[in-house]
């Protein structure tokens, strides 16, 4: 086991969001028991004045999520010197086999975070608050997320052993290996271009169509997660090669460091900018039926797709530049 | 959008203005917190830079330094090991040392004492560290005594080491390989132990195994396990720290509930009256947050600046107990100054995270007084 | 006609022992342009049926209509919502800010609102020196006289230019000639063509010609009208 000052504070915010979330929900399931907007007794405005704590309590357990995820990539960068055969995150999130599973929930919850503030503020434009239901519906399934990243999260850290060789991205993302990691790895750039530029083009009609004809929201949301997904791909599979200009490299995380230009960042910022409006757009254009939330749904919706679609292309403008920019040329992977 | 920025700098401008019109309240909570924030970040900052400072010395280091055993105790090598290794494929040179620690009763210290051979030191000259220099009070030109069991050995200064980073060099003394062999009757043909230098950090391990086969009461030491060993160590070291620290962070957390829901009579009635001539609960709440926000912010700076000041502008002053038990040649020993981010992240979860959540709640109760409140 | 209230009921602490029924089943209508004014001993329930007319509270049951929208069934963040763009509020004790000067009292009912501050500032003074308070504009509010302060409370009421005013004994805390004086401003305001509600138990107000209808209250209850 290790004890840092970095891995103590993850596993403190870890255990303090579970905390607020539990507390949270713990009202929610009161507000959900009780909740009767046509009353005008006492115990319905203590039930509405507590949604207020509870969306802030939410807001700060988010916003503390997101920066755990980044404290947590940081953190693993760090400890790649404390382990035979690590080079850099990958090879310490290999250390055992719950480094992956947390670092994937944290962006999970990221994401059903931003979906749930979009809904919440939405259901705050209502003067009936049709979502109340939902939104704490939703909350209550976030909460078994967040507490199992709290395990998954405990177990690896606990569980790091320093006699452990680790791999690391070398042969973790290597074109030879098996599993998953290595089919994304080994996808041909060809493969990932034609994905992500896909799901792009598809991304950027349903964008236009939704802003054109308001429809479709819940697709271009889904598009935004397929754009997400196969950004990534192509991160690992070409993007990262042209940035390290070495044609075996891949890796997500390398690209972080200042040896790379910080290019990391012009990326992921971008997109995961980007995946959570989208998927914020979605979740509030699905309720424009509802009397009370139509004018803000023709508000807002609008404005979230028309945001995420600058920022999908902020990324798309940017990953073409760093490829284009490199010096890598690679005729031998191009076949 | 342009309304909601300007009711925030609005909210900013009030908050600031309420914060200064109850300042002993204010100020006292800010300094508590600005002391919690200081003694974390010396803590961090200090051992983060020590272990910076041992990490560019092992940089330095060879790859792979091979000692003998016998007995299981660290012996002098023969010369006549480093051609019984022969040759191995990617290391690029072997090289037999020299040197051992040397205990001064004078000054109670402990020199490193080094016989390189590149150095074109005659026997009796010697080059030596500044702490040492310091210490004694020698310059260039003077003499340096070295005591053996029963002689005493003087040599001239011809040098001293000025670094940026005294931590590395402070208490070394260079000698000629002759001259140490003299004052510790190693004789010819024996060594310390022997280096390697291997070019590609990946066959290092490969070397190390081809090297126990061959000479069996040999260990090879490699210069990756003594990095690893080091940065494990620091980090373990600093989370004992921070583990008793967390006392005083939970005290403090405790102390900033208190404050946050024990509202004077005078700011309930603030609160009353502003919901009553029409803000909203959210209002409030975001005002409250902007106060939390500068109490923090100016609480972080201020604890982190003083620990930067502390840790490598007065030579972490308050840590000197620790470091006087360490060695008497680090007086005046100075870290190199830097930033890091995922310290800085992880600061910010030990002080300003704690201080929101236990804000949170006092802070709500507060927002949601009856806006009618005051007229009763 | 501009407000209407039908069947209003306020429980107090209700379900438990000490459940107190404040307002008992009251129907008002209550005309634009005009001052109407609630008159009742201390305790008949004045003050709580001004502050569920003005948005601070909700009836336990009944209707409330501002101009055919239904307030009663709403959120408290709605209600503050037109709350604060429709009632202007001068209370009892004045209720100024400590601390902070005329000027900032007086904007402090915008800034919610995120109005552009020369505006807001620009507003405000028209506001301050109109009623004459020039002077004092940058002093702090502790500095006033009960005159003073009473006319910065007004400007405060009508800094987000709201069509009604509620007044809640605004006389209480004043001498004779301050409340002649004040009763004087209402008609200066009325005349402007704002609605007026004030509840008072003071005959200098229910007795003064500004008043154009009088509500009388008994133990939460509307006697005559
Ligand atoms: N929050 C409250 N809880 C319990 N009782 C209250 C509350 N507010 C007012 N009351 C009671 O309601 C009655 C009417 O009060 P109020 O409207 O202030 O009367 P008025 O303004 O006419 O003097 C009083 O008896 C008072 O004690
Ligand atoms: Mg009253």
């Amino acid at each position: 086991m290790f004890l840092s000052p970095a891995i103590l504070a993850l596993i403190l915010v870890s255990a303090v969001i579970s905390l607020m979330l539990i507390l949270a929900s713990g009202f929610a399931i009161q507000v959900l028991q009780k909740w009767n907007i046509n009353s005008g007794s006492e115990l319905q405005l203590n039930l509405e004045r507590r949604t207020y704590l509870i969306s802030t309590l939410l807001i700060w357990a988010f916003a503390s999520e997101l920066i755990s995820l980044m404290l947590f990539i940081y953190n693993a960068e760090s400890m790649s010197g404390q382990f035979v055969g690590a080079m850099c995150a990958t090879g310490v999130l290999n250390v055992n086999e719950w480094g992956w599973p947390t670092l994937f929930l944290k962006i999970a919850i990221f994401f059903s975070g931003t979906i749930w503030l979009a809904l919440n503020y939405l259901d705050n434009k209502g003067f009936d608050y049709p979502l109340v239901r939902v939104k704490y519906l939703l909350l209550l399934l976030i909460v078994p997320m967040v507490i199992t990243e709290f395990y998954m999260q405990t177990r690896y850290f606990m569980e790091m052993n320093p006699d452990v060789i680790t791999s690391c991205c070398g042969s973790l993302f290597s074109v030879d290996a098996k599993g998953v990691a290595s089919e994304v790895s080994s996808l041909t750039p060809r493969q990932a271009i034609i994905a992500m530029y896909g799901s792009g083009l598809l991304l950027m009609l349903s964008g236009t169509w939704y802003l054109l004809r308001n429809k479709g929201g819940l697709l271009f949301s889904l598009f935004g997660l397929t754009a997400f997904i196969t950004a990534i791909m192509s991160i690992i599979s070409y993007i990262s090669l042209y940035i390290y200009e070495h044609p075996h490299h891949h890796c997500p995380f390398c690209i972080l460091k200042s040896g790379h230009d910080y290019a990391g960042y012009t990326l992921y910022i971008p997109l995961f900018l980007a995946t959570s409006l989208a998927l914020a757009a979605g979740t509030i254009s699905y309720w424009k039926k509802i009397p009370s939330l139509n004018s803000s749904v023709a508000v807002y919706a609008p404005k979230l797709v028309y945001l995420a679609l600058i920022f999908f292309n902020i990324f798309y403008i940017l990953a073409t530049w760093w490829v284009w920019q490199s010096n890598l040329t690679m005729e031998s992977i191009w076949q | 959008m342009i309304e909601f920025f300007r009711k925030q700098a609005y909210l900013i401008d009030f908050t600031m203005s309420s914060l200064l019109r109850r300042k002993g309240k204010n100020f006292g909570l800010l300094l508590v917190y600005t002391l919690i924030v200081f003694m974390l970040a010396s803590v961090m900052l200090f051992s983060h830079s020590l272990r910076k400072e041992a990490g560019i010395i092992l940089q330095q280091s060879p790859e792979i330094i091979v000692q003998r055993l016998v007995a299981g105790r660290h012996a002098l090598i023969p010369a006549e090991y480093i051609q019984k290794m022969g040759r191995l494929r990617g290391v690029t040179s072997k090289k037999g040392r020299l040197w051992g620690y040397f205990y001064n009763p004078v000054v109670k210290a402990n020199y490193t004492v080094m016989a390189p051979d590149h150095l074109d030191l005659s026997t009796t000259e010697v080059i030596i560290g500044a702490g040492i220099a310091r210490t004694i009070g020698l310059g260039i030109g003077d003499y340096f005594t070295m005591r053996s069991n029963n002689d005493t050995f003087s040599f001239q200064v011809k040098d001293i080491i000025e670094r940026n980073s005294e931590l590395v060099t402070t208490d070394l003394v260079l000698i000629s390989p002759k001259a140490y062999r003299v004052i510790t009757g190693i004789p010819e043909g024996q060594f310390t132990d022997i280096v390697l230098s291997v070019r590609n950090p990946r066959e290092v391990r490969k070397v190390a195994e081809k090297l126990v086969q061959k000479l069996p009461d040999i260990r090879p030491v490699l210069r990756e396990e003594i990095l690893r060993t080091y940065d494990s160590i620091f980090a373990w070291r600093q989370g004992i720290v921070f583990v008793l620290l967390i006392g005083a962070l939970l005290a403090f957390v405790i102390f900033a509930w208190d404050k946050a829901s024990g509202l004077s009579a005078e700011e309930k009635r603030e609160i009353g009256i502003l919901k009553a001539v029409g803000w909203e609960s959210a209002d409030i709440l975001h005002m409250k947050f902007w106060e939390g926000i500068i109490i923090s912010l100016s609480a972080f700076m201020l604890g982190y600046l003083a620990a930067y000041l502390h840790v490598f502008y007065s030579s972490a002053v308050l840590f000197e107990s620790v470091l006087k038990g360490w060695a008497t040649l680090y007086p005046q020993f100075k870290l190199v100054p830097f930033i890091d981010g995922l310290q800085i992240a992880t600061l910010f979860f030990f002080t300003i995270f704690p201080y929101v959540v236990a804000t949170i709640i006092p802070i709500w109760k507060a927002s949601v007084t009856d806006p009618d409140a005051i007229m009763r | 006609m501009l407000i209407s209230l039908s069947d209003i009921n306020k429980v107090f602490n209700q379900g438990k022992h000490n459940e107190f029924h404040a307002i008992r089943d009251i129907s008002l209508h209550i005309e634009a342009g005009k001052v109407t004014c609630l008159k009742g001993s201390s305790g008949s329930g004045k003050t709580t049926l001004l502050s569920m007319i003005g948005c601070l509270s909700r009836p336990t049951s009944g209707r409330i209509t501002l101009e055919n929208k239904i307030l009663s069934g709403l959120p408290e963040r709605f209600l503050t919502d037109i709350r604060r763009h429709t009632f202007g509020f001068i209370f009892q004790k004045f209720n100024l800010l400590q601390g902070l000067s005329v000027l900032e009292n007086v904007m402090l009912p915008a800034y919610p609102l995120g109005l552009n501050h020369k505006d807001l500032k620009a507003s405000a003074q028209k506001l301050i020196s109109h009623f004459g308070l020039d002077r004092v504009m940058n002093n702090p509010v502790e500095w006033l006289s009960g005159g003073e302060s009473q006319r910065v409370a007004i400007c405060r009421a009508l800094i987000n230019d709201p069509q009604i005013l509620i007044a809640d004994e605004p006389t209480a805390n004043l001498d004779t000639r301050l409340s002649q004086e004040f009763m004087g401003l209402l008609d200066e305001l009325r005349k402007t063509g704002k609605t007026i509600l004030i509840t008072s138990h003071d005959p200098i107000v229910f007795n003064s010609p500004v008043v154009d209808r009088i509500v009388e209250m008994q133990d939460g209850q509307i006697m005559e009208s």
